[in-house]
């Protein structure tokens, strides 16, 4: 510290500094279902991680005993980053699908736009709680299917929709999550799923 | 590959907030932090980070990444710098109820730069 080289190779990028919204979209799954490749596709800076700390009850770090109380646990996600315009930015976050995941949904995801159920079809399973509890918070979501090359099953969208007892109303989509280009469609997709539903909502009195 | 982070001894967390754990709840994980000051000697060494990274707006949760703490820590130094008027925050707009779509306006926008990508 002190020194004169301030900047190190790895800082990453900073942002405009005329920067001032911060907007976030949550992309939620499984375990090893692409979270952050997807994020990765698209980021323009490399995925972070961070973590945030949690008592049993879900109150942040322990009130009274200090945070080595043993009911401290943690939850990480990865985060990237996409600059819309001098103005907006938009964080991605990979976020896991399992049950403590979810006390935390309110402090670290309020306001976000909307999440990204990202499936994959040899575990559909763990796409049904995801999707329960994004019901339950009312987050307007999309659901994308990152097609593995090993997925020799190959259902078909009707045939995932139809496991996942999703509503016609909610866009399903194929993705590569390796590939930017799908990525950004999965993207836009939520979006312009957000944009209909928004102006839906501002055309009722 | 998930590495997770290393926080270290949950008794550093409990020494650099000076044993606090309410977090300022204003900061939102993509609340914007500039710095209105340079660090200066003497300064708790996580406050001088937080001043160095944020020389350009620097989200919450990156904030969060680069000094290896949670997210709660990190909301209580940024209360602490606040107060003292050495950063300022730039809030989103997004972020205030949880049920409500954001504007069509906003959204728009979000198309239109993620088309341009």
């Amino acid at each position: 510290m002190g020194s004169a080289i301030s900047e190190l190779p790895s800082r990453r990028t900073p942002l405009a500094d005329a920067a001032e919204t911060g907007l976030k979209i949550v992309i939620v799954g499984g375990f090893g279902v692409g979270k952050t490749t997807l994020v990765r596709s698209v980021s323009e800076i490399r995925p972070l991680n961070t973590e945030e700390v949690m008592t049993q009850a879900g109150v942040g770090v322990d009130e009274t005993s200090g945070v080595a109380a043993k009911t401290t646990t943690t939850v990480a996600f990865d985060f990237g980053r996409i600059s819309l315009n001098e103005r907006m930015v938009l964080y991605l976050f990979g976020a896991p699908g399992q049950e403590r995941f979810w006390f935390l949904w309110d402090r670290l995801f309020s306001g976000t736009l909307g999440a990204v159920v990202l499936v994959d079809t040899r575990r559909m399973d763990d796409s049904w709680y995801a999707i329960d509890r994004l019901e339950h918070h009312r987050t307007p979501f999309v659901v994308a299917v990152n097609r593995f090359d090993d997925d020799t099953a190959g259902y078909s969208l009707d045939e995932i929709r139809q496991a996942l007892a999703l509503p016609e109303r909610v866009p399903l989509i194929d993705c590569d999550a390796r590939l930017r280009q799908s990525g950004k469609d999965v993207l836009i997709t939520l979006v312009d799923h957000l944009y209909e539903l928004a102006m839906a909502q501002e055309m009722t009195p | 590959m998930r590495r997770p982070v290393d926080t270290g001894d949950p008794d550093r967390l409990y020494t650099v907030t000076g044993g606090r754990s309410r977090a300022d709840d204003d900061f939102d994980l993509v609340t914007l932090v500039v710095s209105e000051s340079e660090p200066t000697a003497g300064m708790q060494s996580e406050h001088a980070r937080i001043l160095d990274l944020c020389r350009h707006p620097t989200a919450v949760v990156e904030i969060a990444a680069e000094l290896k703490l949670p997210i709660t820590v990190v909301r209580i130094l940024l209360g602490d710098l606040l107060a003292m008027g050495r950063i300022t925050a730039r809030h989103p707009r997004a972020a205030q109820s949880l049920a409500s779509l954001p504007d069509s306006a906003l959204l728009k926008e979000v198309l239109h730069g993620l088309r341009n990508l």
